[in-house]
């Protein structure tokens, strides 16, 4: 089974946004930076102003990996996933399984849109290939 | 004030093994006596006693033994005691012992790690899979996890691919350090992978996590390991001439996390290593013998480079030339390793690293190997030494 995150001040945003389709990310209201994990506080500038935006949900793929070994009983293999360079927030990575793709042609700087899959409470986002024309 | 440098005077290992159904106390009872024998002391000389990380049920035999049952067991009156399940690295035990014998807390502390991952181990549940069986997670695993990058091999599997993307690195560069590990585990008897690995095999194994394969994993295994850290001057008393812990680096400058720092072909271990060189005269090149984090093939190359042995991006040469294995210039994990020695969190590297300085590894002894350095952890975790017998 695949265990969820628990919900917290900081990360509630984050795993809810896909309710509306959102990828949301922290940034500081304050010094613009953007934060990730999400945080109460501004690593850079102490400041409490925080908050989520939603962000395009287009990135590229930093790095990635094909998981090829079951690590739970019914956990379907393979499949990839990749640490993607989340536009319009510097220095932001989000990692999540690529679907509609064979996992095998997953490749470092690929453009990437989210989706995401809701499970009880949570919307795990996902990444997927640009379909040319496509991304907003 | 400059205080006296702690040392290591003993070090002990139980029989290890895969599915041994033994309990961990039979393994720890055996290190620990061990490790006292090896320093010609007896259980009333011990006065604290560290573990990491401590008792947890949270990963099927991954820590099933806390300094509370292991004081309960041995009948320990202690001064001092201590775990440290967010310490830096594996390694965290042996630096807050040193720390403590240095500050006077203690005179002789037992620093011990005991898993029993191979006979806890269900495949609803696996060894070494943070949240597994669980409904939800929290800390830096819930970033991990839920988007079913569940293993350490994901983990260090696109540490990897981007090492590889960059530098050019390939899996036949990391069956280096397998086969070259695995010949120095036939030279030890209590490796548990004893069989001769061949390239094809390593070619021909099973992928785990891209470009990760069957033998670039670690072993889950049943065992324990113990030493005994010391106060300089109660270390002359001992059997073997003690092991001073010359420097020790804890560094972190990134986020706890596996995937935001800003370069994957860096790890807490460069800031760790960083550290550890700032607190010594000594060079890489004074190492005779290196002890390196391998949970994962992968780390080993990462951890060359922390330390300085060769510039960044330069590890696959270092490794293609020979430097790591056996009769290099600078052998990496000379009882096998967690590859093929099995894992014990980084308390078997430097149990391998005290027996080569003490000229005790028969049979892949490095000649007149003098000084150590160890490096334990992944990711972001990471913690370093360097050791040297006077």
């Amino acid at each position: 089974m695949r265990p969820l995150p628990l919900l917290t001040a900081e990360n509630r945003e984050f795993w809810t946004g896909g309710a509306h389709g959102k990828l949301k990310i922290c940034f500081c209201n304050s010094c613009e930076r953007a934060i990730h994990p999400p945080q109460l506080v501004c690593p850079t500038c102490l400041s409490l102003d925080v908050g989520s935006r939603a962000v395009t949900g287009t990135g590229t793929v930093y790095s990635f990996t094909v998981n090829y070994q079951p690590w739970y009983p019914e956990m379907a293999v393979p499949f990839a996933l990749a640490v993607v360079d989340v536009d319009g927030a510097p220095g932001v990575r989000v990692t999540a399984q690529v679907t509609d793709t064979d996992p095998e042609a997953v490749r470092i700087g690929d453009k990437v849109q989210v989706g995401f899959r809701q499970i009880d409470d949570i919307w795990l986002p996902q990444w997927k290939p640009v379909v040319q024309g496509s991304a907003t | 004030m400059t205080l006296a440098k702690a040392t290591i005077t003993g070090a002990g290992i139980s029989r290890l093994g895969r599915k041994t159904g033994r309990p961990a106390m039979l393994h720890l009872v055996e290190a620990a006596t061990e490790a006292l024998a090896c320093a010609g002391l007896t259980r009333e000389d011990i006065d604290g006693i560290t573990t990491y990380p401590g008792r947890t049920s949270g990963s099927p035999g991954m820590s099933p033994l806390g300094t509370g049952e292991v004081r309960n067991a041995l009948g320990l009156r202690t001064r001092w005691h201590c775990s440290t399940p967010e310490g830096p690295s594996q390694m965290a035990p042996i630096i807050s012992a040193a720390m403590a014998v240095m500050c006077g807390q203690a005179r002789h502390v037992l620093c011990f790690r005991a898993l029993t991952e191979s006979s806890s181990q269900t495949p609803e549940r696996r060894a070494s899979i943070p949240g597994a069986g669980e409904s939800r997670v929290d800390g830096w695993t819930s970033w991990l996890v839920p988007a079913h990058a569940m293993s350490g091999a994901n983990w260090a599997g696109w540490i990897a691919t981007r090492y590889f993307h960059e530098f050019g690195m390939t899996r036949d560069h990391l069956a280096m350090v397998a086969l070259g590990q695995r010949q120095f585990a036939l030279a030890n008897p209590s490796a548990v992978m004893r069989k001769p690995l061949s390239l094809q095999e390593y070619r021909d194994a099973r992928m785990i996590s891209s470009p990760l394969g069957l033998f670039d994993c670690d072993l889950p295994i049943d065992g324990a390991c113990a030493f005994i850290v010391s106060a300089a001057d109660a270390a002359k008393d001992c059997a073997r001439p003690p092991l001073r812990i010359e420097a020790m680096g804890a560094g972190l400058r990134s986020q706890e996390t596996w995937d935001q720092r800003a370069d994957l072909t860096t790890m807490g271990a460069h800031d760790s290593s960083a550290d550890l060189w700032q607190r010594t005269d000594l060079r890489p090149e004074d190492v005779d013998v290196l002890a390196l984090y391998d949970g994962f093939s992968i780390f080993v190359p990462l951890w060359l480079e922390a330390l300085g042995f060769c510039g960044h991006g330069e590890a696959k040469d270092f490794i293609a030339e020979g430097n790591i294995g056996p009769s290099g210039r600078y052998p990496v994990n000379t009882g096998g390793g967690q590859l093929s020695g099995g894992r014990l969190h980084g308390f078997g590297l430097l149990h391998e690293a005290c027996l080569q300085l003490w000229g005790d590894a028969a049979g892949r002894q490095v000649p007149e190997a003098r000084t150590a350095v160890c490096g334990m952890g992944g990711g972001f975790i990471a913690g370093a030494m360097l050791l040297q017998r006077n």
